[in-house]
């Protein structure tokens, strides 16, 4: 979770090239895509900007306590691992795309490890 | 230090403190999350222009437009006058002044509102029955109109649609809201095309904003879809048709989902002819109103084929429950 993996993704700027082709992604991943479909679709690609800037260890300040919060009305409809995996997946294919170097998507996995217990309430 | 001017009274901000965090520390709930200026939980909209430009930054330009802000990334400059997100709720005075079917179940009611000279085509006010009865219409007209103009669907066990398609005359008296709604027409980008799709009355908007993209003479491509059940359901057809001859820039295309179209009609929803017509929206500016299961299929697929999400405006119709 280090400024440096940040600043060496390309910053806010490479969080804009991404969320896109990620956010398309999920949408259209259908082990995934009903946890999104209810949402205002305008507001969860805000939040999947936050997620990324998170994830590629910028300046997002999420407590533990605001990721179960955020994330319990969808472990009451069954979120699980394999959604948590699928959505990683989705990512690490969206900086392949983006021919991000294999060792920086390999930490930014590391940082959305670190979040798993919280998101699935464990 | 500043001060914050909130539902009529005055807190302050401290020397590099955030609109939220003095907000919240003062006892104030404002709804947030990511607290970093990203996740636009924390919305709110300041009554004058003097909000910093940090505080606006990844928000859609007709949102910027209208001084909304993210109150976690606002370090006021000056002091504020500022409310959360959609609370406006000052009353206008408006009286009927022309009303004429459009179709038969569309009524194009004409308001005279000397106080609402400005507001932008394609946003939306509440009309008022009486005190505790509204509901949402479109502006179908742009501001150089002489009155106001709405379309009025008629729905089965519509209370107001009833009453105004039954008993609304001209010299009625009534109050609507100041106008509400980001999906509207901004210039800057001439070149851009536009895809505009509606079903139903969600015809209204879409006129009121083609109408301004082309009296700011947009030079971009302008492609409306405007989708009905059967033929009896489409309306405006002759002007519409008008103004492709007119400007051409300006393509229309009426779309019958059911039953059989006649000439000039393609059969299908407007939706699905629309992306199989233009299957790539990159750089696209995208306005999507009426059915709001038409609206957030279409926002979808409008996303997936590449439109960028702050370059898709939309308004759903939701009913209201009677």
């Amino acid at each position: 979770m280090s400024n440096e993996l940040f600043q060496k993704l390309g910053g806010e700027a490479a969080v804009n090239a991404a969320v896109d082709v990620f956010y398309r992604r999920v949408l259209s991943d259908d082990r995934i895509s009903d946890f999104f479909d209810d949402v205002d679709m305008e507001r969860q690609a805000a939040k999947q900007k936050a997620f990324l800037t998170m994830a590629f260890g910028g300046p997002v300040h999420y407590t533990g306590a605001d990721m179960r919060k955020g994330h319990a009305h969808l472990v009451a409809r069954g979120l699980n691992d394999s959604h948590f995996d699928a959505v990683v997946d989705n990512l690490v294919a969206a900086l392949q795309e983006l021919n991000v170097p294999a060792e920086l998507i390999a930490e930014v996995g590391a940082v959305c490890e670190t979040t798993r217990n919280d998101v699935l309430g464990k | 230090m500043t001060q914050l001017h909130f539902n009529e009274a005055t807190y302050q901000c401290e020397a590099g403190e955030s609109v939220l965090d003095a907000l919240t520390r003062q006892g104030v709930a404002v709804p947030y999350s990511c607290r970093s200026g990203v996740c636009q939980s924390c919305m709110m909209q300041s009554a004058d222009a003097n909000v910093p430009g940090a505080a606006q930054h990844g928000l859609k330009s007709t949102l910027q437009a209208q001084n909304y802000f993210l109150a976690c990334a606002c370090h006021p400059v000056e002091d504020m006058t500022v409310c959360l997100a959609d609370s406006s709720d000052k009353l206008l005075q408006a009286t009927v002044s022309a009303i004429r079917p459009l179709n038969n179940e569309i009524m194009c009611v004409g308001l005279d509102c000397p106080s609402l000279q400005d507001y932008r085509a394609g946003q939306f006010i509440n009309l008022y029955r009486d005190a505790g009865f509204s509901r949402s219409y479109s502006l179908a007209s742009v501001p150089s109109d002489s009155y106001l103009r709405l379309h009025v669907r008629r729905l089965p066990d519509g209370r107001m649609s009833n009453w105004i398609h039954d008993e609304l005359k001209i010299g009625d008296n009534l109050y609507i809201s100041a106008p509400l709604g980001s999906c509207f027409y901004l210039p800057g980008a001439e070149e851009q095309a536009l895809l505009l799709i509606g079903t139903g009355s969600g015809l209204a908007p879409l006129m009121g904003i083609l109408r301004d993209a082309l009296n700011r003479q947009h030079a971009g491509e302008i492609h409306l879809y405007h989708g009905s059940r059967d033929t009896a359901g489409l309306y405006l057809v002759e002007e519409l048709r008008e103004l492709a001859a007119h400007y051409s820039n300006f393509h229309y295309t009426p779309c019958v989902s059911g039953g059989t179209a006649t000439t000039g009609c393609q059969t299908g929803r407007a939706v699905d002819i629309a992306l199989a017509e233009h299957p790539d929206l990159t750089g696209w500016r995208v306005f999507l109103c009426g059915n709001p299961n038409m609206v957030k299929s279409a926002r979808k697929k409008a996303y997936l084929a590449r439109a960028a999400m702050n370059d898709i405006y939309a308004d759903a119709f939701v009913a209201a429950v009677n």
